[in-house]
């Protein structure tokens, strides 16, 4: 998608990315697929062990690469599959938001939330508003175009198989 | 940020595999465009689309591609990783291949199942896919660590499901420790006279099984005790246990009663637990006749002795085996257990929440249980069914789902009431000979012999007004209902709104979780559904395990169930945890944290961080070090690391980053 109008929120498609942990909110998102709750096909969900993986470099570097909202989910207070992981996610999302403001971001675009492997309805709510907070705040706007440091050569060696001798770019 | 200069296992070959399973993905995400794009990507050497991946043939397709086309790392677009992962990194490990060569993308829970537009769930899928493609790239191999696994189950809860699963496991040969906080084993099956549809004695059926658990010789039963403190992991939990004083001595006690008959005490004055509250009871006291153990215990709320340190203390002369011990202090135990099995069972619904009903209003309102306990010729009137004035009555009304199918309490049916008030109709129709009615919503008697049970009840006279009773009330408004409750009800059958004067009321109260249900679920570290049931793993696969490996559910704790159905469960729990401990080891998911050296700091800001005290800090080198036995891969720790130092096998910054741009560059 290279054509991304701005603003009104008509023709505008957030592209939001949800680090979800393994133990809660992934099982939750799985448990809304059982029971077939449909939500906003633009949550594009990322696995991590627990929502106290979440380094703060993963929120900057996904708004960084084009994202215009991230979500992050982890268990409710008090009942982290690694006791506490999740204090420690909120300690840094606090201070992430803070960063945001600083940078001109808005602080909407990132969100922590809490649900639990039984709340597959929850992920069906978070992703559907989150996704409407988004599209009323419109693209984020970084400039210049993201330079994506991380791709791996995008062209491969002819003929195949393919061999690739060099590092990462 | 960039990845290692030299890919593990040489030059990235890659094999992506999209399934259709079924219609369930195909039927939303174009498969084959999913599969067409794949193979555009970098070091994708083959991509494939297959109606089922899992399936055997599904799985030798990517043995074979490993074979013949070098494969050394593979994508399978398909259901949940914490579905089929293992499958498939079983077929990469069959193929020779390190099993974390692999990646799996959920595009049928995270995406063909919630997404309404096939063109937006197909671009989600290649989203998707080309994050684990890219992801994929940077794994590494790995070896999944072993741990030695105890030999010994704790069984959580003496009722029929615990004391089922402790009988299998101890018949198996392994040491269980079965630990039940009431004062006996036999949870709320022992409170019942006879089981539907059999109508066989409860008692009958249960106190062989009670004895069985108290003689044999590798059970340990903890009564009176409560579990306060489970730590470790899969294999290794450690698990404290508080045992309260019963101020007698177990080993001591007998069971003979003579302390009990020479209480100062001449009359049982107190409530009795176990008998609901119809019966009397001593400070000291055994709950009922075939209790497990057979030891007596005072009561420190009723005990003179006890309240007050003054007492003629006749019960102490009356033990000539010196059993009473008014000193005894709680004692905490310590055990080292390889597996747990949770059976902690239900609470009854309190009828108190709907004061229509008028529970705890009117004496002649029951619950099901106290009626249980009237019924029971081992209860409180031995098995004769009277009013609390001690009159037969000649008309009960038995209302349905009090508590449960109700958006105001519980939405669930609990499934056993149906039965229950069948049975009691039953029962109360021989003992006295009124007449009975029945108030239901639906009648559900599925199960073996249960329709056939209903069947009967419909030919015994019982009679059945459909409609959920409205109230019950004493407000005469014609002389027949002068003296008795008035249940007003819709008969929905007839479109009549009728008042039936009844002289005694049962509420078939539903099943709940226990009060305490969410402060034992923190304990051990597992899940509960909504309405506040212990979680299972998975509805229909894996129905007695949880999200914590080693820690597995029996019984009514999971959601409401009968006894058949509690036993089978139990049966199946015992199963699953000997199946884990009797392989003698566990293997663990690889994911712990590491630290390299060279870029570690020494600022041990991970070192606190850890809740599992795995991190220690290295004060010749000053660097941090993982204990790798300990860290359990939350990752918490490489989350904070300002230098980058801290890493996650399997999750590692690099693969994350990946997945990242992967799941953006395609939008």
């Amino acid at each position: 998608m290279s054509e991304r109008p701005a603003g009104n929120g008509k023709s505008f498609e957030p592209r939001i990315v949800a680090f979800f942990c393994s133990w809660c909110t992934y099982t939750a998102a799985d448990l809304a697929g059982i029971a077939r709750l449909a939500y906003a096909p633009n949550a594009r969900i990322i696995r991590i062990m627990c929502s106290g993986r979440m380094d703060p470099q993963f929120v900057l570097a996904t708004f960084r690469q084009g994202a215009d909202g991230v979500l992050i989910g982890g268990c409710h207070p008090g009942d982290c599959h690694y006791q506490e992981g999740n204090y420690k996610a909120l300690r840094r999302y606090l201070l992430l938001k803070r960063l945001l403001r600083d940078l001109g971001i808005e602080e909407e675009r990132l969100r922590l939330v809490w649900i639990s492997a039984s709340e597959g309805d929850l992920v069906q709510k978070v992703v559907n508003e989150f996704t409407e907070t988004i599209r009323q705040l419109g693209p984020l706007r970084l400039a210049p175009q993201p330079r994506r440091t991380h791709l791996p050569a995008p062209a491969q060696p002819e003929p195949q198989p393919a061999v690739w001798e060099g590092g990462l770019p | 940020m960039s990845g290692p200069e030299v890919y593990s296992n040489g030059a990235p070959r890659i094999g992506v595999y999209v399934c259709h399973c079924g219609l369930n993905i195909a039927g939303k995400v174009d498969v084959r465009e999913v599969a067409a794009f794949a193979r555009e990507l970098p070091f994708v050497v083959v991509a494939r689309e297959y109606k089922f991946m899992c399936a055997d043939p599904g799985q030798e397709l990517i043995r074979e591609d490993i074979r013949q086309l070098n494969l050394n790392r593979v994508v399978v677009a398909s259901c949940s990783p914490l579905l089929h992962e293992a499958t498939f990194r079983r077929a990469l490990e069959q193929a020779g291949q390190n099993p974390f060569f692999f990646q799996m993308v959920n595009i049928r829970e995270q995406v063909s199942w919630v997404t309404k537009d096939p063109r937006q769930a197909t671009e989600k899928a290649k989203a998707l896919v080309a994050a684990a493609v890219r992801r994929v790239i940077l794994h590494e191999p790995l070896q999944r660590r072993r741990v030695p696994v105890k030999d010994r189950v704790l069984v959580v809860g003496g009722g029929i499901a615990g004391i089922h699963a402790a009988l299998t496991l101890a018949d198996a040969g392994k040491r269980v420790y079965l630990v039940e906080r009431e004062p006996t084993i036999g949870g709320h099956m022992a409170m019942f006279d006879k089981t539907f549809p059999t109508l066989d004695c409860a008692a009958c059926i249960l106190t062989p099984k009670m004895s069985a658990v108290a003689s044999h010789p590798n059970i340990t039963l903890w009564t009176y005790s409560e579990v306060i403190g489970v730590e470790g992991f899969v294999g290794n939990f450690r698990v404290r246990v508080r045992r309260k004083p019963r101020y007698v001595i177990e080993e001591l006690c007998v069971g003979c009663m003579q302390c009990v008959d020479a209480c100062v005490y001449k009359d049982a004055r107190f409530p009795d637990e176990f008998n609901m509250g119809l019966g009397k009871r001593k400070p000291i006291y055994i709950p009922f006749p075939q209790a497990t153990p057979r030891v007596v215990l005072i009561d420190p709320e009723t005990c003179i002795r006890l309240k007050t340190g003054k007492c003629r203390q006749t019960c102490m002369g009356a033990c000539d085996r010196k059993a009473i011990d008014f000193e005894q202090q709680e004692r905490i135990e310590e055990i080292e257990v390889g597996a747990i099995i949770l059976a902690t069972g239900f609470k009854a619904f309190d009828p108190r929440r709907i004061p229509e009903y008028g529970y705890g209003k009117y004496p002649n309102v029951y619950t099901a249980l106290e009626v249980e306990r009237l019924v029971n010729a081992a209860g409180p009137t031995g098995g004769e069914v009277r009013l609390r004035d001690g009159r037969v009555p000649q008309r009960v009304g038995i209302i349905h789902c009090v508590g449960s199918r109700s958006k105001r309490f519980n939405r669930y049916c609990s499934r056993v009431c149906c039965m229950y008030s069948l049975k009691l109709a039953h029962l109360i129709k021989e003992r006295t000979g009124a007449e009975v009615y029945n108030f239901y919503i639906d009648m559900r008697t599925p199960g073996k012999g249960y329709e056939e049970f209903y069947d009967r009840l419909l030919h015994e006279g019982v009679h059945f007004i459909r409609g959920r009773v409205a109230e019950v009330t004493d407000w005469a408004i014609t002389p027949e209902e002068e003296g008795k409750l008035i249940l007003r009800v819709e008969d929905t059958m007839i479109g009549v709104v009728r008042r039936i004067p009844v002289d005694m009321v049962v509420l078939a109260v539903g099943l709940e979780p226990q009060p305490d249900a969410d402060a034992v679920r923190r304990m051990f570290n597992i899940s509960c559904g909504n309405e506040g049931f212990f979680l299972e793993r998975h509805p229909k696969l894996a129905p007695v395990s949880t999200f914590t490996d080693g820690i597995f559910l029996a019984g009514a704790c999971q959601g409401p169930k009968d006894i058949p159905d509690s036993v089978a469960q139990a049966g199946a729990a015992a199963a699953e945890a000997l199946a884990l401990i009797d392989k003698g080891y566990v293997e663990l998911e690889p994911n712990t944290a590491y630290i390299a050296e060279e870029l570690c700091s020494g600022c041990k800001t991970c070192i606190g961080l850890c809740p599992y005290r795995a991190i220690s800090f290295d004060e010749a080198r000053a660097v941090a070090v993982v204990n790798e036995a300990l860290c359990k891969g939350c990752g918490t720790c490489v989350g904070a690391c300002p230098s980058g130092a801290a890493q996650q096998h399997l999750f590692e910054d690099a693969q994350i980053f990946q997945e990242i741009e992967g799941v953006l560059a395609y939008v």
